[in-house]
C-alpha cells in the first residue's frame, strides 16, 4: 500500500476515534486541571487562507513591522528556512536553505501518524483526521542555524490542524523552532512528530505566544532511538486556554533527553503542560524542568510523568516544576510523578510553588532601583535560567518581547535587553 | 548628615534598639562597636529601611528629612548605601546589569541624564581595579558563587560605583582574611572625603586599623552607652566589652 493509501486510511481511523472519544472531560485524570467545554460549544470552521501578497509575510504587515515588540519581529530573516503557514495552511516559504536539509509542506510518508497517538487522545485524533498542511523537516547530516515554522492564524471562530513531521537521520544534526501567533479567537490543534535516529541531536522549540482570546492545544511526540539526544523547549506565554503536552519514548539504548518548559500567564489565561517520558531502554537519561509565572487570576498546570519501563535499567531521571505566583489569585497545579518498574535506576523528581522572594528584592532596593523595576527583574531572573539555556538567540530574543508584552507593568524597563 | 534621636526600633515584636541617639556629620567616620545582640545590625537595617524592621519611637533625619518615611529606594538615591552583612545571591540578575540600572535610578531621581553602556562601563571599570575584583565578576550574575570575601568586595565595588554620601558598613569585616580586609578598607577610604560620612559597624578592632574612624560608639543593649576617639576601640580590643556594661551597670 502506498504512503498516500495508508495516510488515508489512518485519517479515517482517527476520524472514526475521535467520534467514539468526544471531547475530553475533566472527569478523565489526564483533564482533571483543564476543561476544554469553551473549546468544545463552539461551531469550528475552517479558517480562510490569506490571499498571498508576494514579499510580505503574513505576520510582516505593516502593524507587525511597526511594533518592536512583536514577539516575531526578532524570528524575521533569521532561518535557514521558514515556512509560514496562515490559517493552518501553506503560505510562503522564505530563505536559502542548506546542505542536507530537506524542508517542505508535508507530504504523506512512512513515518506520518506513526507516533503520535490517535487512538487514545481525542485532539490528536482530531488533528490527523482534519490536517490539511504542515511541515516535514529532514536533517541527514549536521544542519548549522535553525528551521523557522511560523503559524499564523487569524481567527474568527476557526480552526487549524497543523502537523509537523520533523525526523534527524543516524547522526544528523537539526533544530527547529515553532512559533505560534495570531489575531481574535480561533483555535489551533497542533501534532508535530519528531523522530531522532541512531545518534541524531535535535534541538526542538515550541514558542506559543498565540492571541489572548485564542485556544491551542498541542501534542509534540519524540521518538529516540540508540544514542540521540533531543531538547524539546516548551514556551506557553500567550492564548486563552492552552494545554501543551510533549511526550517522549526513549526507545534506543544510551539516549537522552532534555524536556524544559516556561508558562506565564497572566489575566484569565489557563496554561496546562502535560509530559510524559516513557523510558523503555536501558542507559537513557532524562532531565526535565518546567517553569510557571502566574499573575492575575491565571492558572498553570504542571503534570509530568515519567515511567521507567522494567527493562531500562541504569535510567538516569530528574524532573522538576518550580512556579512562582505574582498575585493571591494565581493558580498552579504542580503534579509530577514517577512510576518506577525496576531497582537500577537513579530517579528523583519535585516541584516547588512560590512568591518573590523578600530578601533579593530589597537588596535591589537598596541600590537605589524602584519596587515595580526590581520585581520585574526578579521575575524575568525567574525565567531566565530557561531563557538562557536556548542556544537558538533569536528565540531568547523573542521569549523576551513576549514577556515584555504579556507583563509589561511587571518587566523591567528595556533599556537595551536584560543582559 | 545624619541624626538620630532616642530610636526605639525591632523586629517581631522585639525591641532591640532602646533609645539610640547618634549625631554624624558631614565628612565623618564613625565606628560603632559592641558585642553580638547589641543591635548593631538592627541599626543598619533600619537605616536602610528593611523590611520586618519596626520603628516604635523616635527619629532619624538625613539631610534634613525624614528618613524613616522615605521607601528603601528612595533612602539610596538620596545617597544612603548599605554594604549588607550577608549579600543575598541573585541568580539570573547580571551583576552590571543591576548595577547600571541602578546608577541610572539614582541618575533619574537627581535629574541627571542617564549613563549609556559605554560611559558606564568605563566608571566600573575604574572602580572595579580599586577592590581587586576580576572583569569576569561583572557578567556574572548578583554575587552568584561568589565567595564571602567576593561578596563584600563587590560591596565595597557598588557602593564605590554608586558614590552615596552616607555609607553604612554593616560587619563588612567578618569573614575576611587580612588581604580582602585591606581592599576593603582601601574602598571604604578611596571614598572619604569632606562631603563623604561612614558608619563602620564591627565587632573587632582590626578594621579599624585601616579603616581609621574619627569617633567611635560602644553600643550596648540598644543604646550607645560610651563615645569616644579612635583610642577607644584598641582599649575594647584589649579588655574586651565586660568592663564597658560593668561601667554602665554601676553608673546606674
Amino acid at each position: 500500500m502506498s504512503a498516500v493509501d495508508t495516510l488515508s486510511t489512518i485519517r479515517e481511523q482517527a476520524a472514526q476515534r475521535f467520534q467514539q472519544l468526544g471531547w475530553p472531560t475533566p472527569r478523565q485524570e489526564e483533564w482533571k486541571y483543564t476543561n476544554v467545554a469553551p473549546i468544545a460549544k463552539v461551531n469550528w470552521e475552517r479558517g480562510r487562507p490569506r490571499p498571498q501578497s508576494p514579499g510580505v509575510p503574513p505576520g510582516d504587515r505593516e502593524s507587525d513591522r511597526a511594533d518592536e515588540t512583536s514577539a516575531l519581529h526578532s524570528m524575521r530573516g533569521r532561518a535557514l528556512v521558514e515556512l509560514v503557514f496562515v490559517n493552518g495552511r501553506f503560505a510562503e516559504r522564505n530563505g536559502e536553505g542548506a546542505p542536507g536539509l530537506h524542508v517542505s509542506p508535508l507530504e504523506p510518508n512512512e513515518h506520518l501518524g506513526k507516533y503520535a497517538d490517535y487512538q487514545n487522545h481525542a485532539f490528536t485524533a482530531l488533528n490527523t483526521a482534519n490536517f490539511e498542511d504542515g511541515a516535514f523537516v529532514r536533517a541527514e547530516s549536521t544542519v548549522e542555524g535553525f528551521v523557522h515554522l511560523l503559524y499564523v492564524s487569524e481567527g474568527d471562530e476557526t480552526w487549524s490542524h497543523p502537523r509537523n513531521l520533523i525526523l534527524a537521520s543516524r547522526g544528523a544534526q537539526l533544530t527547529v523552532v515553532e512559533t505560534y501567533a495570531g489575531e481574535g479567537k480561533y483555535f489551533t490543534n497542533a501534532v508535530t512528530e519528531i523522530v531522532a535516529e541512531d545518534g541524531a541531536v535535535v534541538d526542538h522549540y515550541k514558542v506559543e505566544c498565540e492571541s489572548i482570546d485564542a485556544y491551542h492545544v498541542g501534542t509534540v511526540q519524540i521518538h529516540q532511538e540508540r544514542s540521540s539526544s533531543v531538547t524539546a523547549h516548551s514556551v506557553a506565554i500567550g492564548g486563552a486556554l492552552v494545554r501543551n503536552e510533549v511526550n517522549a519514548a526513549l526507545k534506543g539504548e544510551g539516549s537522552s533527553l532534555v524536556l524544559e518548559g516556561l508558562f506565564i500567564g497572566a489575566g484569565t489565561q489557563h496554561l496546562d503542560n502535560k509530559t510524559v517520558i516513557d523510558h523503555a531502554r536501558p542507559h537513557c537519561e532524562s532531565l526535565e524542568l518546567y517553569k510557571g509565572i502566574l499573575d492575575d487570576n491565571a492558572r498553570g498546570v504542571f503534570d509530568g510523568r515519567i515511567i521507567v519501563g522494567i527493562g531500562a535499567q541504569k535510567t538516569v531521571a530528574k524532573q522538576t516544576n518550580k512556579n512562582l505566583l505574582l498575585s493571591e489569585t494565581a493558580i498552579v497545579d504542580s503534579k509530577p510523578t514517577l512510576e518506577i518498574h525496576n531497582d537500577d535506576v537513579k530517579c528523583n523528581h519535585g516541584s516547588t510553588i512560590g512568591q518573590l522572594a523578600e530578601e533579593p528584592l530589597f537588596y535591589l532596593r537598596s541600590r537605589g532601583i524602584g519596587e515595580e523595576e526590581a520585581r520585574g527583574l526578579l521575575i524575568y531572573a525567574f525565567a531566565s535560567e530557561l531563557v538562557d539555556r536556548m542556544k537558538v538567540e533569536p528565540v531568547r530574543e523573542s521569549i523576551r518581547r513576549a514577556m515584555f508584552r504579556q507583563m509589561p507593568a511587571r518587566m523591567p524597563e528595556r533599556r537595551g535587553g536584560a543582559r | 548628615m545624619l541624626e538620630i534621636n532616642n530610636l526605639h526600633a525591632g523586629i517581631e515584636g522585639k525591641e532591640i534598639l532602646r533609645g539610640l541617639t547618634l549625631s554624624v556629620g558631614t565628612g565623618e567616620v564613625h565606628a560603632i562597636m559592641g558585642p553580638n545582640g547589641s543591635g548593631k545590625s538592627t541599626l543598619a537595617n533600619v537605616l536602610a529601611g528593611r523590611p520586618r524592621y519596626e520603628v516604635t519611637q523616635g527619629s532619624v533625619t538625613y539631610e534634613g528629612k525624614d528618613l524613616l518615611a522615605m521607601p528603601t529606594e528612595e533612602r539610596a538615591r538620596e545617597g544612603v548605601f548599605l554594604a549588607m552583612q550577608y549579600p543575598v545571591e541573585i541568580p539570573g540578575v547580571n551583576n552590571i546589569y543591576f548595577l547600571k540600572a541602578a546608577v541610572n535610578a539614582v541618575r533619574k531621581h537627581h535629574g541627571e541624564e542617564e549613563l549609556d553602556a559605554m560611559e558606564f562601563l568605563q566608571i566600573a571599570r575604574e572602580k572595579m581595579k580599586l577592590v581587586e575584583l576580576d572583569e569576569a565578576f561583572m557578567n556574572r550574575a548578583v554575587n552568584e558563587g561568589f565567595s564571602g570575601g567576593e561578596k563584600k568586595r563587590n560591596e565595597i565595588f557598588q557602593m564605590a560605583v554608586l558614590d552615596p554620601k552616607l555609607a553604612v558598613l554593616d560587619e563588612t569585616d567578618s569573614g575576611l582574611d587580612i588581604d580582602a580586609l585591606r581592599i576593603v578598607a582601601e574602598g571604604v577610604n578611596a571614598l572619604r572625603s569632606e562631603k563623604h560620612s561612614v558608619l563602620v559597624i564591627t565587632h573587632y578592632q582590626r578594621l579599624l586599623t585601616y579603616l581609621v574612624p574619627d569617633y567611635v560608639h560602644v553600643l550596648a543593649n540598644g543604646r550607645i552607652v560610651k563615645s569616644g576617639g579612635k583610642e577607644l576601640a584598641l582599649e575594647l580590643e584589649q579588655k574586651g566589652y565586660e568592663w564597658i556594661e560593668q561601667e554602665v551597670v554601676a553608673a546606674r
